[in-house]
């Protein structure tokens, strides 16, 4: 969890973030006092590790967990497709692994190692570490939670914006009754939003261009953070918080910078407006814009994801002090009990507003990237400065 | 750590489906959105527009009205004053060539009447010359020698002239 701690300080300056992964590391560390103490006042009791709770939480799943009664899961199976490098493609119902506890097929979830809950398979012959086999990991395509959540969330987009978009298609040509209302004016707002501070003041002449792109990430990742904060079923799933998500998102932002970029931009990386020492013998600066290529959208990258999981660790860590607190008798678990429904309430209402605000800042970070990489001026404004 | 590590399968969901979505959106929907949303501002500056223009020019015909008004006005009172000049003038005229015509009439009148005296006087002096070679006349023919006889004949002759 640390490296997670790391990475929250070092690229990003919102304060919000910084408070918010102090709670979280603070949170962490008391829910693991709080487990050693339990463990050590009754011992044959299932145990509550907040630690794994949250981390099982906040990771990708084979199925969609909703509640236990016990021993009971309730949980939605989710399809599995592997292939594997010896018998080929499989395709089966997450059901069969009976919440990870048996094998299908040579396939099982492992509960320990490098490839800790993910499927692996058992291949027999090549003893290593003290085994007669060894754990390899297929081609895992698996609809998993969050790719699930994914499709379920790409879907609702669509339909959504869609069904705005034919509302204005019906009424093309006639810009006198293109005035909506209700929902179609509330995206309307959005967009006007999103396209006149944003994308506008950003990019510069060039918008128009852009304007698909920027507004299609906006709503993605508003939709899928949005979708994040409902617990149960349809939301609930980390999507934003899964950093395969935001990696795709800063690529393609990455690639959009880099493929649409101006002759300009380019010289400003490989000959910038520095003395002739600061690039002749040693490129340093050269060096330096090469890397603040790529650190640009892994700060993207980073933000979103960090944000995103940090949220839902601090709002699971927030429910597990009922929880907790049950050993320390009725009076002190009733108080905790309010103080964390409160505290709940008001980080996801904090949370609703980092929804909106990630999804901008998202938004107008790439806009600036882009915008940057549009220079036309000698006397750009200098990259690094921005992110 | 595995949540620092992107895995390969929801990479391959995250790129089919965002893939998908900014396909769909950037093909039929936010252009589309933002195409009429442009549209309408673009009416709506236009209206204004043409609000704005139609506002000056019914401000310009009501200048334009006033003018007119004014103008009228303006024309009225020089034509009434112009009128009363030429009225006064045509007056001033008349009373002009009427005293004229007077004058002249008179001067001819007196001219006339002057005539008309002299006529008379020089008729009368005629009579009177007459008369006296008349008198004379008589009076050389009868002897006269006798005063007081020649008084009485001039008295009868006077009287006899009166009556004539």
């Amino acid at each position: 969890m640390k490296k997670t701690g790391n990475c929250l300080k070092s690229p990003l300056d919102t304060i919000s973030l910084r408070v918010k992964g102090l709670l979280f590391l603070l949170f962490l560390l008391a829910g693991t006092n709080v487990y050693s103490e339990e463990t050590h006042q009754e011992g044959e009791k299932p145990e509550l590790n907040v630690r794994e709770l949250i981390l099982d939480h906040v990771s990708d799943g084979y199925d969609w967990h909703i509640t236990s009664f016990g021993r009971r899961h309730i949980s939605i199976p989710l399809p599995v497709i592997v292939k594997s490098k010896e018998s080929g493609w499989h395709v089966f119902p997450s059901s069969k692994f009976h919440h990870g506890h048996e094998a299908y097929k040579g396939f099982y979830i492992a509960q320990d190692g490098p490839y800790k809950g993910k499927i692996v398979e058992k291949i027999a012959g090549q003893a290593r570490n003290g085994r007669d086999y060894e754990e390899v990991r297929p081609w895992d395509f698996s609809l998993t939670k969050n790719a699930a959540s994914l499709v379920m969330s790409s879907i609702l987009l669509i339909i959504l914006i869609l069904s705005c978009a034919n509302w204005y298609k019906k009424r093309e040509g006639k810009p006198e009754n293109a005035s909506p209302k209700g929902f179609v004016a509330f995206v309307e707002l959005v967009i006007t939003s999103i396209v006149d501070d944003v994308i506008k003041p950003c990019i510069g002449k060039n918008y128009r261009r852009y304007t698909p792109y920027l507004l299609t990430v906006f709503f993605f990742i508003i939709i899928n953070n949005l979708l994040g904060l409902i617990p149960v079923f349809p939301g609930g799933a980390n999507v934003t918080g899964n950093i395969a998500i935001t990696c795709i998102l800063a690529l393609c932002t990455f690639i959009i910078v880099n493929v649409f970029g101006s002759r300009e931009y380019w010289k400003e990386i490989f000959w910038p407006d520095v003395p002739w020492w600061l690039k002749v013998p040693v490129p340093l600066m050269p060096a330096i814009e090469i890397v603040g290529l790529f650190t640009k959208p892994f700060a993207l990258m980073i933000r979103l994801f960090a944000n995103i999981l940090a949220g839902h660790a601090i709002v699971l860590g927030l429910t597990c002090i009922i929880f907790l607190t049950v050993s320390l008798g009725t009076a002190m678990n009733y108080g905790m009990t309010a103080l964390s429904v409160i505290m709940t309430v008001f980080i996801d209402c904090v949370e609703l507003l980092v929804a909106y605000i990630q999804a901008y800042v998202f938004t107008m970070l790439s806009a600036v990237f882009i915008g940057l990489s549009q220079v036309e001026a000698h006397h750009a404004p200098k990259s690094e400065n921005i992110g | 750590m595995s949540l620092l590590t992107p895995d390969p399968g929801l990479l391959f969901w995250m790129l089919l489906s965002f893939g998908v979505v900014f396909f769909v959106l950037a093909k039929y929907g936010f252009p589309i959105i933002v195409k009429m949303v442009d549209e309408r501002k673009a009416f709506i500056d236009k209206s204004l527009e043409a609000a704005k223009a139609a506002n000056d020019r019914l401000a310009g015909i009501r200048e334009e009205g006033d003018r007119i008004l004014h103008r009228t006005r303006e024309e009225e009172i020089r034509i009434l004053k112009d009128a009363n000049e030429v009225r006064n003038k045509i007056i001033g005229e008349a009373k002009e060539q009427a005293a004229r015509e007077a004058a002249k009439l008179i001067a001819e009148a007196k001219i006339t009447i002057q005539k008309e005296k002299e006529m008379a006087i020089r008729d009368i002096r005629n009579q009177v010359a007459a008369l006296s070679i008349d008198i004379a006349e008589k009076i050389l023919r009868r002897n006269l020698d006798n005063q007081a006889a020649q008084r009485e004949l001039v008295d009868k002759l006077i009287e006899e002239a009166q009556k004539n």
